[in-house]
């Protein structure tokens, strides 16, 4: 009996073991980054919870056929300067920011369009030199027009950043550099658009412990964040070490999928000198949503309704410590990124260092354009990605990925009543019920579902992927989402 | 035999008893109540839609006997229902306006850009989903909420596009609600003349993708008896329904892309799209 259990356990031991090393701190760069830092900061980096072992992945989750073969190999290539680019005014979570330039205007390359309006949102650049032609609607990514900017490239391509590069910021406060994430507008570029800086601003009664940097680019088809970590490993370490020091912490942690160990072997080596920290992970949708991916390295759960705050953690994604590293050093705005232009049916499939307000349709051309018709443009990842019905959108912050699906791949189906397999169940990171969840939404029932959190779901799509009778219940969710949040609007209100 | 005499002569004892003390609970817990409420609930339409905002005919009456609100608060009872209610309450019963409900889109799938959409069949989910397939940010998505909430079937959903049946709209105003592009209005029922557009864009973006769209150039403006029965907001116009214009403002202004239309005109599905 005895010996049945040690073996079953080094089953389990096997299925979740992970590559993980932990660098050495050399004294020399360990002496400098501890200069500023407060004396509760834990002495030792927060790996060694993570190293002692028991969760390695979240619970749950799915395997999507990945894809990424089609664009990883793809080194990053500048995108050409275009003749016009139409910036989207509002491309962070949080208050849309408020337009300072008007028609007419000539403006410098990364001169100030649009400033922050509150404390949640992000200020907006100029992607080129020229003139501002228009201000008006375009289409946006979700499907409804939005405000934009359109910029007339002068050909110059002058900077003219509004700030300076911090040089020495490995001794600047804290505070200045806090500052310049958010005067660069940098936001989560992993998809969310959050604004950095308001990550890096917790409350003091929220301390921060651990640091993460969101390398594991879970979504099929999406090697942006891969080609940036194996091209640029050094300023992501770099722009980790400006998160540490904002927060007060000496130690980061970056976790990537093990899908991608050439990214993993480039991040070590960059790092080798500092106290950044490689972590791989399993691989599994979603282990880049923050919840997840904080439990997989920490083993801390966020509460319902919580922030990675209420755990002592702070997740940037790795494009945008790219980001705030270019802030920071060169003293430039977030104008550009990297993404990818993916699918089966384009010629060339790749990553391209894309400035704000490209549309899709250059991008498209770029990658040689189409073998065949495409049946759907998504902007992002497939599971997580928007359907676009406009080859107008134009890239912003947050756009990690613009994929071409084949008609092979959609598949038109009518969604089933529910067979009561507990597939979802136990696919759902989240540990929610989504059968029970999606059956209270169809009969309009969103207490019922507020009851069942429906508001922990995170929309990851595992559900609505894995579930045989291809029941649309992502979508069901965000309706429960939707109306609950409108209520609890409504009464609030009263 | 003794035994079936025992047990129907236990049987009428038990039943006895047993009336008894039903016939004591009924008189000892009796719940007074107004027997008025009763018959103004009988009088009133007992269609339950709760367009009152009571819950149910019932607790209208109720709120009706104690003088709460008047008879004719009752969107669906005709005039002359509240006449009666307010006859048998000995109170007065003021006029009120009779409403309807009109969707401002005329746009149909013939005369509409779309996308494919593969999801819920409910506008309020499929708005959540790049704001609907309708190349129209504004318009009628055509999943048919607002006419599974109508209690009256007055609701009618052709060519993926939802049409108010004038003659069966009571104005209960339950579709208003569920809308999510919040495109349905309650107007009074005597005007006829609307305008079936609801999106503030300029003509040219309103003719891309939609062949019914109020392009604001004005023609029904000029056409119209007084200067003030159509109000322009924009790109777009609206019949003023403080001072509204006679149905044959259609006929007169010819409208170029038809979004000037009677009610009756468009639930029969006389107008068709053009594009000129």
């Amino acid at each position: 009996m005895i010996k049945k259990i040690t073996k079953r356990k080094k089953v389990i031991s096997h299925k979740t073991s992970i590559i993980e090393e932990t660098i050495e701190i050399s004294p020399s760069t360990s002496e400098k980054i501890k200069d500023g830092v407060p004396a509760s900061a834990p002495e030792k980096s927060n790996i060694s919870v993570i190293s002692r072992g028991k969760p390695r992945k979240f619970k749950g989750g799915v395997h999507p056929n990945d894809s990424k073969a089609l664009s990883a190999a793809s080194p990053v290539q500048d995108a050409p300067l275009l003749d016009k680019y139409r910036v989207i005014v509002h491309q962070n979570i949080g208050a849309p920011p408020e337009v300072l330039v008007k028609k007419g205007d000539e403006v410098k390359k990364g001169a100030l369009l649009a400033k922050a309006s509150g404390f949640v949102s992000a200020s907006l650049h100029a992607p080129t030199s020229g003139t501002v032609t228009a201000i008006d609607k375009c289409d946006g990514p979700t499907g409804i027009r939005v405000a934009a900017i359109e910029i007339t490239a002068d050909g110059e391509d002058e900077w003219g950043s509004p700030f300076e590069p911090i040089a020495d910021w490995q001794n600047a406060e804290a505070a200045d550099l806090k500052q310049r994430v958010s005067d660069a507008g940098v936001v989560g570029m992993g998809g969310a658009g959050f604004p950095s800086h308001v990550k890096l601003s917790p409350p003091p009664a929220k301390p921060i412990d651990t640091l993460i940097l969101n390398g594991a680019e879970c979504e099929p088809y999406l090697t942006a964040d891969h080609r940036l970590m194996l091209e640029q490993a050094e300023e992501v370490v770099a722009g980790a070490a400006i998160f540490a020091r904002i927060l007060g912490l000496k130690s980061a942690v970056i976790g990537v999928e093990n899908n991608k160990p050439d990214a993993i072997e480039a991040l070590k080596k960059a790092s080798a000198k500092t106290n950044v920290t490689v972590q791989g992970l399993a691989v599994n949708y979603p282990q880049g949503a923050e919840k997840q991916l904080i439990y997989a390295l920490t083993g801390r759960e966020v509460p319902i309704g919580g922030l990675p705050m209420d755990v002592g953690c702070v997740v940037q994604n790795v494009a945008s410590a790219a980001a705030v590293n270019d802030a920071v050093v060169k003293g430039h705005p977030s104008i550009e990124r990297i993404t990818t232009v993916t699918g089966e049916p384009l010629v060339n499939p790749g990553n391209w260092r894309f400035r704000l307000g490209t549309p899709i349709s250059k991008s498209i051309e770029l990658a040689g354009g189409v073998k065949y018709q495409p049946a759907k443009l998504l902007l992002g990842g497939p599971m997580m990605g928007f359907a676009q019905s406009s080859l107008d959108v134009t890239v912003m912050k947050n756009t990690s990925g613009i994929l071409l699906i084949p008609a092979e791949q959609v598949s038109q189906y009518t969604s089933d009543p529910c067979i009561r397999c507990g597939k979802c169940v136990s696919c759902c990171p989240m540990g929610i019920l989504p059968a029970t969840i999606s059956q209270a939404v169809e009969n309009e029932r969103f207490d019922m579902a507020a009851q069942l959190n429906v508001l922990a779901c995170i929309e990851c799509g595992s559900c609505s992927y894995i579930c045989p009778s291809h029941r649309p219940l992502n979508q069901h969710f965000k309706r429960a989402k939707s109306e609950i949040m409108a209520a609890r609007k409504k009464e609030q209100k009263k | 035999m003794i035994i079936i005499l025992v047990s129907l002569l236990f049987a009428a004892l038990l039943g006895a008893i047993l009336a008894l003390v039903i016939g004591v609970a009924a008189k000892a817990f009796a719940v007074e109540s107004d027997p008025r409420i009763e018959t103004v609930t009988d009088m009133l339409p007992g269609a339950n839609c709760g367009g009152c905002g009571y819950a149910g005919c019932a607790d209208f009456a109720k709120a009706i006997v104690e003088g709460a609100v008047p008879p004719n608060d009752c969107p669906v009872a005709s005039a002359e229902d509240a006449v009666r209610v307010a006859d048998y309450l000995g109170i007065t019963a003021e006029e009120k306006e009779k409403m309807i409900a009109v969707v401002k889109c005329s746009g149909g799938i013939s005369d509409t850009v779309r996308s494919p959409y593969n999801g819920v069949e409910d506008c309020r989910s499929a708005v959540l989903v790049a704001g609907g397939s309708k190349g129209c940010d504004y318009g009628c998505i055509g999943f048919a909420s607002c006419a599974r909430a109508c209690p009256f079937d007055a609701i009618e959903i052709r060519d993926g596009l939802a049409v108010v049946h004038p003659d069966l709209c009571v104005g209960c105003g339950k579709c208003v609600d569920v809308c999510p592009k919040d495109l349905i209005v309650l107007t009074p029922a005597a005007v006829d003349v609307h305008v079936y557009c609801n999106s503030p864009e300029k003509g040219a973006a309103k003719r891309k993708v939609c062949k019914t769209a109020c392009i604001g150039c004005r023609k029904c403006v000029k056409a119209a008896d007084s200067e003030d029965q159509m109000l322009i907001d924009g790109f777009l116009i609206a019949t003023n329904y403080d001072n509204p214009p006679l149905p044959d403002l259609v006929e007169k202004a010819a409208c170029p892309t038809t979004a000037l239309r009677l009610a009756t005109q468009h639930a029969a599905g006389d107008t068709e799209g053009v594009s000129k």
